[in-house]
């Protein structure tokens, strides 16, 4: 570790440079929401305006763009969720082969472009004339997105003491029982962390989406051909709304982690503060009794 | 399979086993297969389909390698598909070179160098443009790089030419670099962050150099992390739709766009999924070279 000080200043100046080449564009993107110019630009600036939002609010297509990419989202945290989980615990029971054939079924298509999912989901349900629409997409985002939740399984999964299990069939417990009271409880952090991927992971996406959605709009694909064809700063107020929201969310998050970290700190404090007490008071009954 | 029974009874493991072979069934293994079913028959009207003349063919495969147009490369004139889909392999490593060379240093920093308790902030501030959508992220740079748009004045500040930068793949590897370096950064950063700084000391004490270190510690040490950000980078970046569509100059193409025209303007499914084979094939023999030159399984580089 290169702990000279010149090598460090070199290390924060390239940090800083990343952070700016990661947030200047959003803050551009933002800032031309406000910007009176036709086109979305934060330069020449024309002046102050909020026509953009207004746009937005008015835009029913948008809207109800909106309304299917979070009836998608729910479809496929529906589905991804269980099967996800079904799969980590199926493949935590494998080893050997079986295990790493399996493995690479299952994480295949995180590793496939979105275009190739959608095509081929489109093709398959074609077969049994099942028409493009909403639920294609949903199950084409299911193909990939059931894999982020599995590997979340799969690693909570390693901590998981399979003896309480054991103990638990031995003392007479159900399967169901098992299940209820043993394994969820543990697996919960993950189910949630991946009940929110899956919604974020449906939400962003396009690829799936483009190829599978027939006649119906969602959030992400109405924005792309508004973005390719008719270009207007009601997008850039859209963005606007979606940074401030994200960075609202992550200001809280970074409090709350503050002060949870703070508390830590007193209790490790406090912690040290009545070992040492108690240590003195040994130290004097000691000396009396000595 | 028989310790799942075991463990949680019949019922609910062919519960397990049911949703696991509906999801690798049909939404995996039949989907795949009927993209290389499709794309090798006939394109035909539906009152043609199962006839006489629905037979496998390699003919939409020739469709690629035998177009009309042709574009000279490298002394060659090639097929006008093959050279877009050589531009793009050629294209999405070349941003999977520089993702891992702007990553990789700021990895080594958060993980070895960086002050724990500024870490998480940091991350923090790294993770807003992945909440914020791909397609968004894109369109910032269609903004600032636009030729009347801030960069341009930026420079005009001080007094220099403006520049017209949508040409040529420009546009593009810059927005696909800003979209998806955090899939490279962060599968580095989890590898590095596993390594004992102990050994780094060592090697310090021992007089490495910090080249040697790098070299032969942290690197072979976060071989898992590379591989996995490249298999990332390189397949988002070649099945990219949105970056090359709107950061495109009239002398880039990318072939998901050729895809696209195949499946929405032709509406010609067979030589769509042929095109859409070919992508998944690429991707798929990147993902193997990467596993036989860093020598990691499958399950480091998917984690």
């Amino acid at each position: 570790m290169n702990k000279t000080p010149p090598s460090r200043i070199l290390f924060n100046i390239y940090v800083a440079i990343f952070l700016a080449f990661m947030l200047i564009p959003l803050a551009i993107m933002g800032g031309a929401a406000l910007n009176a110019s036709r086109f979305p630009s934060v330069y020449p600036w024309k002046g102050f305006t909020d026509q953009w939002f207004i746009d937005l609010w008015n835009d029913d297509r948008m809207l109800n763009a909106a309304k299917n990419t979070v009836l998608v989202a729910l479809g496929v945290v529906c589905m991804a969720v269980p099967i996800g989980t079904a799969g980590g615990i199926l493949i935590n029971s494998l080893r050997g082969r079986s295990r790493s054939f399996l493995y690479g079924l299952m994480v295949a298509p995180i590793l496939t472009p979105g275009a190739v999912i959608g095509i081929s989901t489109l093709l398959f349900w074609n077969k049994f004339d099942v028409p493009a629409g909403l639920h294609l997409s949903a199950f084409g985002q299911v193909s990939y997105i059931a894999a982020y939740v599995m590997l979340l399984v799969l690693a909570r999964l390693q901590s998981f003491d399979k003896g309480l299990e054991e103990a638990a069939l031995d003392l007479g417990a159900s399967h169901a029982q098992v299940i209820r009271r043993i394994l969820a409880p543990h697996l919960y952090p993950a189910i949630g962390a991946g009940a929110l991927i899956a919604f974020f992971q449906s939400v962003e996406n396009f690829n799936v989406t483009l190829f599978t959605k027939g006649t119906y709009d969602t959030l992400t694909v109405y924005v792309g051909s508004k973005v390719r064809t008719g270009i207007t700063p009601t997008i850039n107020a859209l963005a606007l709304i979606l940074i401030t929201i994200t960075i609202i969310g992550a200001a809280a998050y970074e409090v709350l982690r503050r002060r949870e970290e703070s508390r830590q700190e007193k209790l490790r404090e406090l912690a040290r503060e009545a070992e040492v007490a108690t240590e003195a008071a040994l130290l004097t009954g000691a000396t009396e009794t000595a | 399979m028989r310790e799942l029974v075991r463990r949680y009874g019949l019922t609910l493991a062919a519960v397990f086993a049911g949703l696991t072979a509906f999801w690798l069934l049909a939404l995996v293994v039949f989907p795949y297969f009927f993209l290389a079913e499709t794309s090798f028959r006939h394109y035909l009207p539906v009152d043609q389909l199962g006839g006489p003349n629905d037979t496998f063919t390699l003919s939409n495969y020739l469709t690629f390698v035998s177009s009309s147009s042709t574009t000279p490369f490298l002394f060659l004139n090639v097929p006008i598909h093959v050279y877009i889909f050589i531009e793009t392999v050629l294209f999405s490593s070349v941003v999977t070179i520089i993702t891992f060379s702007l990553a990789y240093p700021l990895a080594y920093f958060l993980a070895k160098v960086a002050n724990v308790k500024t870490v998480p902030t940091l991350f923090l501030l790294l993770l807003i443009p992945l909440w914020v959508s791909e397609i968004l992220r894109s369109f910032a740079w269609y903004i600032i790089l636009s030729y009347q748009g801030p960069l341009n004045a930026l420079l005009g500040v001080f007094g220099l030419h403006q520049v017209r930068w949508l040409t040529a793949y420009n546009g593009v590897i810059v927005g696909l670099v800003y979209t998806y370096v955090l899939f490279m950064l962060f599968p580095i950063y989890n590898a590095i962050s596993t390594l004992d700084t102990n050994q780094i000391e060592a090697a310090q004490d021992m007089g490495a150099r910090w080249w040697q270190i790098h070299r032969r510690i942290i690197l072979p040490h976060s071989k898992p992390g590379v591989a996995s950000g490249c298999v990332m980078v390189f397949m988002l970046s070649a099945g990219s739709i949105i970056v090359p569509s709107l950061l495109a100059s009239p002398s880039s193409r990318w072939f998901t766009e050729v895809i696209q025209q195949w499946m929405f303007e032709s509406q010609d499914w067979n030589t769509g999924s042929a095109y859409a084979f070919l992508l998944l094939l690429i991707c798929t023999i990147f993902v193997s070279v990467m596993m036989r030159l860093f020598k990691v399984r499958l399950a480091d580089i998917a984690q």
